[in-house]
């Protein structure tokens, strides 16, 4: 097994110096950087991905429509709703169902609160890596609250598999819907809290200030999408460009920022909880009555055909291109994940960083290696 | 009386020649116990992350649940100072020689937990082309913590197994 | 769906060569031959907006002997969001080459190697085309062709 560490000088360029950043570093993790460095300046760095590469689309075509759930959803485990979401509207298309209106309320409930778990996971990690140790700690503790209340309507700690094609799995237990509203109106008073301590930090300020600028015409030559995009002035969101499911009864807006840089990206995140938070209560409140999911049996018979779902997961657009060729199997399943769109981005933006940087820079992307190697 | 003498040294020379057995008993055992104490509540786990149950490990050092009350410090980066590696889940081929080559690196003693069912039998991914099924065939596991992924909880549960078997740890040396 | 009908007219009756594949409503499917596609991709861009990729795709169809690439374009043009254009090409699977086109969307450099990795097909033209996902001694069959069959089956 030949394996690459370029630790060395070469001869040519005296003051490079190649050096490997990852796997098994705090500030990579899954994930490797190669970086060229000039003193504490980077050169040129590449992005080396694929230690969580699983092969998730060619297990997708040996198991049918249904057996396809479960490991769908562990790409992005933080965020998992939304990428069945993005599955079963395709799935849904190909069989033309009509998914109950209950179901579409508690469609979008179970993805509002999976946005708020993995950006609660994402500010958490920024927290970190800017040394910021409170925000780590209030982060990965109130974000067991969300758990709760996904683990209260769904049944398991973070893999809800709640999502399916049809509908969703079960019910929402009459409980958990006070204790959602609850968790939100606890949860809006502690954003605030947030911001005070560390968005408004001038620390924090000064780490991520006009780091790692990613100007609107990059955004959009690189194809990112969500946070980052939102963050360059990108008003990307496809529950308003296409509102699928039951979004255009909501009332949300997109928050949009023009900076661009590490700040920008981490406070959008905070933003798209605030409206998050509204979706929920919303939901909560009007979730029409009715059944909450078809029948469609344990091998779906779904008709041949081509489609291209795509929903606004936490990261950006989560879309699906599914071939179906009449067989109870997908004949093809292509998952675009949005961490995998923004990675084009990483190399632009370190170039001539400082090394403490790369960490702030790298994760601001809000990139989920195992997500972008499926 | 000449006899006696011999019978003397003889028991002077098997008592010299046993003498590491000797200070096995009379020291060996309360060191043993001493080390392997202080081994015990400070296990400093290696920052490696291979695939998405290190969510779990995050929850667990998390505020919540607060792993840090069991002896085990935060994922840290320098692997000579760290003495225990959570796998945390899938073992792709790409990894499956750095996860080695980490191991080897690492001073003794070291242990290591196997979290979550991807790293005890490939899980889910027991049909995929870049799976290793089992960590097992590349490094020695010591606790093995079943789930997909695991419970925070069950985490702990494994921490505090692990320390059970430090605890008893026969030797000196680790393995 | 008239919009969406409307943007393939265009496609279709600026380059001849082109076929509409399908329509559905906010998405359009055009497949064009290899020869024109970069015509093709530069007039979405430029002329319809479609200018923010989303992301590559290649399926095999092996029963015809074909390896099709598959360029999904959104668009960030105000009230165009919304429209996903799908941008085909199928290029035999003995001789799978087609031409890069990274010239027109920048972003399509890492989907591109990834479709390179996954469906062995050879984009002319891509300034690295290492293994992005796939351990780096991988020498067997690209592991997305059809007739690669996954160890564990
Ligand atoms: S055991 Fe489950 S959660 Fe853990 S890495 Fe494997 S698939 Fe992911």
């Amino acid at each position: 097994m030949r394996m690459t560490l370029e630790s060395e000088y070469s001869p040519d360029a005296d003051r490079i110096m190649a050096v490997s950043l990852g796997p098994q570093h705090p500030g990579a993790g899954h994930f490797r950087i190669r970086l060229w460095l000039d003193g504490d300046y980077v050169v040129k760095a590449l992005p080396d991905a694929g230690y969580v590469h699983r092969g998730e689309e060619k297990m997708g075509e040996y198991r049918n429509y249904t057996q396809n759930v479960p490991h769908l959803e562990r790409p992005v485990i933080l965020d998992s709703s939304n990428i069945l979401f993005a599955y079963s509207l395709g799935v849904d298309e190909l069989m033309n169902s009509k998914v109950p209106p209950r179901a579409q309320y508690l469609r979008v409930i179970m993805s509002e609160i999976n946005r708020i778990i993995s950006h609660m996971y994402f500010i958490a990690i920024q927290g970190l890596f800017l040394g910021h140790t409170t925000m780590i700690t209030w982060c990965m503790g109130d974000r067991d609250f969300w758990i709760d209340l996904g683990e209260r309507i769904a049944g398991a700690r973070v893999t809800f598999a709640y999502i399916i094609p049809g509908g969703v799995r079960n019910d929402i237990p009459e409980f958990a819907i006070e204790k959602g509203l609850k968790t939100c109106d606890w949860f809006e008073k502690r954003m605030g809290e947030y911001e005070k301590i560390f968005y408004d930090n001038p620390m924090v300020h000064q780490r991520s200030d006009g780091v790692g600028v990613l100007s609107r015409d990059d955004a959009i030559a690189f194809g990112a999408t969500g946070t980052v995009a939102r963050a360059s002035g990108l008003a990307l969101d496809v529950r308003k460009d296409e509102p699928y499911s039951s979004y255009s009864d909501f009332e949300f807006k997109t928050p949009v920022l023009t900076q661009g840089d590490s700040w920008a990206r981490a406070y959008v995140a905070l933003l798209d909880m605030r409206e998050s938070i509204k979706i929920i209560r919303q939901a909560l409140k009007g979730l029409p009555q009715g059944p909450v999911r078809l029948k469609l049996g344990p091998q779906p018979r779904v008709p041949a055909g081509e489609v291209y779902s795509r929903t606004e997961a936490a990261r950006g657009e989560m879309s699906y291109h599914i071939v179906s060729d009449g067989s109870p199997r997908p004949y093809r399943l292509k998952i675009g994940v949005p961490s995998a769109k923004n990675l084009r981005a990483l190399p632009h933006l370190l170039k001539n960083v400082h090394i403490a940087d790369i960490p702030v820079i790298y994760w601001s992307l809000n990139y989920w290696p195992v997500e972008a190697d499926r | 009386m000449v006899v006696a003498q011999q019978q003397k040294a003889g028991t002077f020379q098997v008592l010299v020649g046993k003498i590491d057995d000797v200070l096995q008993y009379a020291i060996g055992d309360p060191l043993r116990y001493l080390a392997n104490w202080g081994r015990l509540y400070s296990l400093w786990p290696v920052h490696l992350e291979t695939a998405c149950c290190s969510v779990e490990v995050g929850a667990a050092a998390g505020s919540r649940f607060d792993i840090e009350r069991f002896g085990t410090l935060e994922a840290f980066g320098s692997l000579r100072a760290c003495d225990l590696i959570i796998v945390m889940g899938t073992v792709t081929r790409k990894l499956a020689p750095r996860l080695k080559l980490i191991y080897d690196q690492m001073a003794e003693p070291k242990w290591v937990i196997a979290m979550g069912a991807c790293s005890i039998t490939g899980g889910l991914y027991f049909d995929s082309y870049n799976v290793l099924r089992g960590i097992d065939d590349i490094i020695p596991v010591d606790v093995y913590v079943p789930g997909c992924p695991p419970r925070a909880e069950a985490l702990i549960q494994g921490i505090v197994l692990l320390q059970e078997k430090i605890r008893r740890m026969p030797t000196l040396s680790g393995r | 769906m008239d919009r969406a009908k409307a943007i393939a007219d265009k496609i279709t009756s600026k380059h001849p060569g082109t076929k509409l594949e399908w329509v559905k409503p906010r998405r359009l499917k055009v497949s064009a031959p290899a020869s024109m596609i970069k015509d093709v991709a530069l007039f979405a861009r430029d002329s319809l907006g479609f200018d923010h990729i989303s992301t590559v795709s290649g399926v095999d169809w092996i029963a015809k002997n074909a390896l099709e690439v598959v360029y999904f374009v959104g668009s960030t043009v105000p009230g165009q969001e919304g429209f996903v254009l799908a941008l085909s090409e199928r290029v035999p699977r003995d001789n799978p080459v087609v031409s890069t086109l990274i010239g027109v969307w920048r972003g399509a450099e890492y989907h591109e190697r990834e479709t390179h990795e996954m469906f062995g097909l050879n984009f002319q033209g891509h300034p690295d085309q290492s293994h992005l996902f796939l351990p780096e001694d991988w020498n067997d069959l690209p592991p997305l062709r059809k007739d690669y069959v996954s160890p564990g089956r």
